[in-house]
C-alpha cells in the first residue's frame, strides 16, 4: 500500500488503482464492490462500441464497459488476462473492463491536483484530478458519466 | 416499533377493505342487488372504521362515521327506503369516509367542510320520522355476553382499557352511544340459576339468552355472587345465575318454551315485569358497577392474591357461556348472533395471513436462481455424458418438474385479481362524471381475472388515464347524445379477460368515436405526419398514441394537457404489453391493452443467431417453417418476403436489424419463425437454428444499464451465460432502420 500523506489532520481517501492501456487511473474504494475476472459477454445489439456486452453476476445482469474504449481509446481484445471491476454507479452495478488492478492508494484531498486544462473533452468529463505517486501519473476518474444513458442525460 | 402504532396500521389495512367492502355494498344496493346481507355488511363496515376510530381518537373520523352509520341503521331496520336519491348520498358519504381515513393516516387534510355538507345530507335522510312515537330500538341488545374475539377491538374501545386489562375479563358488547330503550310497560322478569346438571348435560345458557333476545329486547345480568373462593372451586360446578329483563309483549308460555329443555336442571323464575327499575337502564352504561359485581365473589384479600384469583376465575366464566361455534348459525335473527356468525364465517371461510411483499419478493427471486441453477445442473449432467437412463438423469427429471411446481406456486402467491385496480374506478368515474356534468354508468367485467401484483400495480395509472378519457373524450355531451337518438345515459365498460397467457384489460365507451378527419387534420397541423401521408383508418385512430397528440379543444383538469395516451403507451409498453385502439363512428372505441401475467417469468424458443443465443417469447410465435428457395422472393430493392401458403409476409433477418452481421445469410439454411405482433401483423424472423424450447427467468437490462432497441429484457441460460430475450414487436418496427447499428449515442462526448 502506497502512502501519499501530506498533513495526518485531512481526512484520507483511499483510491483503488488500475491499468487501462497505458495509463494509470483510479477510483474511490467505495465504488469498488468486486474485481473478478474476464467472462464471455453478450453482445448488445444498438450499442456504442464501449459497450463490450453484458455477463451474469449472481444472477444479475452485469454491463461490460471496455475503460479504455470508453475515454475514447481503441478497444481491446478480452480476454482471460483482463479484469473486471464492479462498480457502484447509482444505484446501477456496472462492470469495468482494464488490464489489471494495481494498487489501493491512501491519499488526502490535497494531494489530488487539478486536471490539467487539456482540449480533450473526454478526458474534461472523466478526469476529476490527477495524483502524482513516484513519478506515476494517475488519473482519478469519475464513474457517473461511465454509462452512455447517464451520459445522455448530464448532457 | 410502538404496539400502539402497530396496531394502528393494522387497522388502517382493515380500513382499506372495510372501505372497499363499504363501497362493493353500495354499488350493490344501487344496482338493485342487493338483499338483507348487503345492507349489514355495509352497516358492519362503517361501525368496524368508527370502532377503531374512537380507539386511536380520530375525532373527525369518528362523527362522520356516526352519523352514516346511523343513517344505515335507518337503512337497515327498514325505516328508510335506499332509493337512488339516498344510495348517491352513500356513495359520496364513503368517498368522503375514504378521505377521513386517509387524512387520519397522515396524508393530507380531509375537506372537513364537505364531511359536513355531506354529514347533514345524511342526517337529513335520517331524520324521516316515521311517527310521532318512534318504535324501540328493537335490535340493540343491552348486554351480550358471548365472548367472541372479534369484538375484542370494538370492545376495547368501549370498555376502559385498564380495567379490562388487569381483570382479565373477557369483553363484553355494550353499545354505548345508543342505550337500548327502556323497556315497554309489559314484559318479563327471568331469573336462571343453572344447576351443574345442566352443563354436563351439554345445555350452555348463550343459546338460551338468545333465544330469549328473539322475542324482544333484553337486558341481561349476571350475578356470580355465588362464586366461591379459588380453593372451594369445584371446576365442573355451577356458580352463576342470570337475570334477564326482556322487554315484549308476549306470552309467559313463549318465555317458557326457550328453558324447554333444562327444565328440571335449574332454577327457574318468570315474573311479570311491571315497573322497569331506574337500575337497570342505567346498567349497560355503568361499566364500574359490571365490574364491580364481577368482582365481588372475591373476598378482600391482598392485592397480589386478588389477581391470582380473578385470573383462575374468571377464564372459568367464558368457558361456561362461550358458545359452541355450532351455535353461531345466521338463522338467528339479532345483530349480536349475526355479528357471531360472521365472525365464525370469517375465521373458518378464509384462513389468509398478511405477509410483507418483501419476503415474498425475496423467495421469488431465490426460486427464480433455483430455476437457473437447476438448468446449468442438467446441462452440466447432460455434458457429462451420462446415460439418460441413469439414475441421477432420473433424480434430475424429478427435480425440474419440482421446481417448476414450486415456481408455479410462488408465483400464485402474487397473484391477484384485477379487483383491486377496478375498485376504485367507480369512484373515479363518479368525479369525473360529476365534473362533465355527463352521465356515465359504468360496466365492469371479469374483476376476479388474476394477475402478478407487479403488473396490477402498475395497471392502475393505465386504466385511470384510459377511463377518463373515455368519459371526458369519449362520451358526447348529454345534449349531443339525445340529438344522436342515443339513451342520456353514457355506458363506460371496463373488462378484463386472459387471452393466450396474457391479460388483456378492454376500457369501452358508447361514444362518438374518433373524429378520423380531425384526428387527421390535427396531426398534420402539428406536424406529426405528412399531409401527403395515405393512411387506413386504424393508422389514423392510432395517431392519438403519437407524443404531443390531444384533440382537446380546451385543455381541461381531468384531461387533455397532451401527455394523455403517448404517456399511457409508453408505460404500457414498459410493462412489455400492447395498447390499441378500434373506433366505430357514431358507436364508441375500445381501447385494448394486453399485458403479459407476469413480469417474472416467460416462455420462450431459444435460437441461435450468428454466435449469440437468442430468447423469442413462445406467446408471439405462430409457427417454425424451414424456407425453401421457391418461397423467398425479393421485393422492391433489398426487402425480401417469403411465401407462406400462398400468402407473402415479409421476410427479416434477425442478425441484420441487430447489427450483428452485414451479410444477409442463405434463408435455406436458417430458420423462420412466423410471428405476429400485436396489430395482427405477420413476419417471418430468420435465425439459425432452434435449439429448443425454454421457460426463463426475466432479468432487466435496465436494472442496471438501459433499454435497447429491439431487446425486451435478459435471462440466464442453464450454462450461465446471459441471453437477450427478442422485443417481436419492435424488431417488426425497425426493419427499415437496420441500415444504422450504431446508436446515435455512440461516442456524444
Amino acid at each position: 500500500m502506497i502512502e501519499a500523506v501530506t498533513n495526518a489532520s485531512e481526512p484520507r481517501r483511499e483510491l483503488v488503482s488500475f491499468r487501462a492501456g497505458d495509463q494509470e487511473y483510479c477510483v474511490d474504494i467505495m465504488a469498488v464492490r468486486e474485481i473478478r475476472g474476464w467472462t464471455p459477454s453478450t453482445t448488445l445489439p444498438q450499442s456504442p462500441p464501449y459497450v463490450c456486452g453484458v455477463i451474469n453476476l449472481r444472477g444479475a445482469v452485469l454491463p461490460i464497459i471496455d475503460f479504455n474504449c470508453r475515454l475514447g481509446r481503441d478497444p481491446v481484445e478480452p480476454s482471460a488476462r483482463h479484469v473486471i471491476i464492479v462498480t457502484h454507479i447509482g444505484a446501477r452495478l456496472v462492470g469495468l473492463l482494464v488490464d489489471a488492478v494495481s494498487d489501493i492508494l491512501t491519499v488526502t484531498n490535497d494531494s489530488i491536483q487539478p486536471t490539467p486544462d487539456v482540449a480533450c473533452d473526454t478526458v474534461r468529463s472523466f478526469v476529476r484530478g490527477i495524483l502524482a505517486i513516484d513519478g506515476r501519473m494517475i488519473s482519478l476518474v469519475a464513474l457517473d458519466r461511465i454509462l452512455p444513458e447517464l451520459e445522455a442525460e448530464a448532457a | 416499533m410502538d404496539p400502539l402504532e402497530q396496531i394502528k396500521i393494522t387497522f388502517f389495512q382493515e380500513c382499506q377493505e372495510l372501505l372497499a367492502d363499504l363501497e362493493a355494498g353500495l354499488m350493490a344496493l344501487e344496482a338493485g342487488e342487493a338483499d338483507e346481507d348487503t345492507i349489514n355488511a355495509v352497516f358492519r363496515a362503517v361501525h368496524s372504521v368508527k370502532g377503531g376510530a374512537g380507539a386511536f381518537g380520530m375525532e373527525d373520523l369518528v362523527q362522520f362515521a356516526h352519523v352514516f352509520e346511523t343513517t344505515l341503521d335507518d337503512t337497515r331496520a327498514g325505516r328508510l327506503d335506499a332509493d337512488d336519491h339516498v344510495i348517491k348520498v352513500m356513495l359520496r358519504a364513503s368517498d368522503m369516509l375514504a378521505d377521513l381515513v386517509t387524512a387520519a393516516q397522515g396524508d393530507g387534510a380531509a375537506d372537513l367542510a364537505r364531511a359536513e355538507v355531506i354529514a347533514q345530507e345524511l342526517a337529513a335522510l335520517g331524520h324521516t320520522p316515521t311517527g310521532a312515537d318512534a318504535e324501540p330500538e328493537s335490535d340493540i341488545p343491552g348486554l351480550d355476553f358471548t365472548p367472541l374475539p372479534a369484538f375484542v377491538a370494538e370492545a376495547a374501545s368501549a370498555i376502559d382499557e385498564p380495567i379490562a386489562d388487569e381483570l382479565g375479563f373477557t369483553p363484553m358488547r355494550v353499545i354505548l352511544d345508543e342505550p337500548p330503550a327502556p323497556p315497554a310497560g309489559r314484559g318479563w322478569r327471568i331469573q336462571l340459576t343453572p344447576a351443574a346438571d345442566m352443563y354436563a348435560k351439554a345445555n350452555d345458557v348463550t343459546p338460551l339468552l338468545r333465544e330469549l333476545e328473539r322475542l324482544g329486547p333484553c337486558l341481561t345480568s349476571l350475578d356470580a355472587a355465588g362464586v366461591p373462593n379459588l380453593t372451594a372451586l369445584d371446576a365442573e360446578g355451577a356458580y352463576l345465575s342470570w337475570t334477564v329483563e326482556l322487554a315484549a309483549d308476549v306470552a309467559r308460555d313463549q318465555v317458557a318454551e326457550a328453558f324447554e329443555f333444562v327444565e328440571g336442571d335449574c332454577v327457574l323464575s318468570i315474573e311479570p315485569l311491571d315497573t322497569p327499575p331506574a337500575v337497570a337502564i342505567e346498567a349497560p352504561l355503568d361499566l364500574e358497577a359490571l365490574l364491580a359485581e364481577a368482582r365481588a365473589p372475591v373476598p378482600p384479600t391482598p392485592e397480589d392474591e386478588i389477581q391470582a384469583v380473578i385470573d383462575e376465575v374468571v377464564p372459568a366464566i367464558p368457558v361456561n357461556v362461550s358458545p359452541p361455534p355450532v351455535a353461531a348459525s345466521p338463522l338467528a335473527a339479532s345483530p349480536a348472533a349475526q355479528a357471531t356468525a360472521d365472525a365464525s364465517g370469517a375465521s373458518t371461510a378464509q384462513a389468509t395471513i398478511r405477509v410483507d411483499l418483501e419476503r415474498v419478493d425475496r423467495l421469488i427471486n431465490l426460486v427464480g436462481e433455483l430455476v437457473i441453477n437447476q438448468a446449468m445442473l442438467t446441462q452440466r449432467v447432460a455434458e457429462s455424458g451420462i446415460a439418460r437412463s441413469s439414475n441421477v438423469s432420473v433424480g434430475l427429471d424429478e427435480l425440474e418438474q419440482l421446481t417448476r411446481e414450486i415456481q408455479d406456486s410462488v408465483m400464485a402467491i402474487r397473484a391477484q385479481p384485477v379487483k383491486s385496480v377496478f375498485q376504485r374506478i367507480p369512484r373515479l368515474v363518479r368525479e369525473i362524471a360529476a365534473s362533465t356534468g355527463k352521465q356515465v354508468r359504468l360496466v365492469t367485467e371479469g374483476e376476479g381475472t388474476e394477475v402478478d401484483k407487479t403488473v396490477i400495480e402498475r395497471l392502475s395509472d393505465p386504466i385511470t388515464h384510459m377511463i377518463r378519457n373515455a368519459i371526458d373524450h369519449g362520451l358526447e355531451s348529454t345534449a349531443k347524445r339525445l340529438e344522436a337518438g342515443k339513451p342520456e345515459e353514457g355506458v363506460v365498460k371496463l373488462a378484463a379477460l386472459h387471452r393466450s397467457g396474457r391479460i388483456v384489460i378492454e376500457v369501452s365507451d358508447d361514444g362518438a368515436g374518433i373524429n378520423r378527419s380531425r384526428v387527421r387534420q390535427i396531426a398534420i397541423d402539428k406536424g406529426l405526419i405528412d399531409p401527403e401521408a395515405a393512411l387506413t383508418d386504424d393508422e389514423v385512430d392510432n395517431l392519438i398514441f403519437l407524443p404531443g397528440f390531444s384533440t382537446a379543444a380546451t385543455v381541461s383538469n381531468i384531461s387533455g394537457r397532451g401527455v394523455g395516451m403517448d404517456v399511457v403507451r409508453r408505460s404500457i409498453q414498459a410493462l412489455g404489453g400492447r395498447i390499441s385502439i378500434s373506433s366505430t363512428p357514431g358507436k364508441g372505441s375500445t381501447f385494448t391493452m394486453s399485458l403479459p401475467l407476469t413480469l417474472a417469468v416467460l416462455d420462450g424458443m431459444v435460437v441461435s443467431v450468428g454466435e449469440q443465443t437468442l430468447v423469442t417469447p413462445l406467446t408471439a410465435i405462430i409457427e417454425t417453417l424451414q424456407p425453401k428457395a421457391a418461397d423467398v422472393r425479393t421485393l422492391g430493392p433489398t426487402s425480401r418476403v417469403i411465401a407462406v401458403r400462398d400468402a407473402y409476409v415479409p421476410l427479416i433477418d434477425i442478425g441484420a436489424v441487430l447489427g450483428w452481421r452485414t451479410e444477409a445469410p442463405d434463408p435455406c439454411e436458417g430458420v423462420c419463425l412466423l410471428v405476429e405482433n400485436e396489430g395482427g401483423g405477420r413476419a417471418a424472423l430468420l435465425v439459425d437454428a432452434i435449439q429448443g424450447q425454454r421457460q426463463v427467468v426475466i432479468k432487466s437490462l435496465e436494472a442496471n444499464y438501459q433499454q435497447v432497441a429491439g431487446i425486451a429484457a435478459a435471462t440466464i441460460l442453464g450454462d450461465g451465460r446471459v441471453a437477450l430475450i427478442l422485443d417481436v414487436d419492435a424488431v417488426i418496427a425497425m426493419r427499415g432502420k437496420a441500415a444504422n447499428p450504431v446508436s446515435t449515442l455512440a461516442l456524444a462526448s
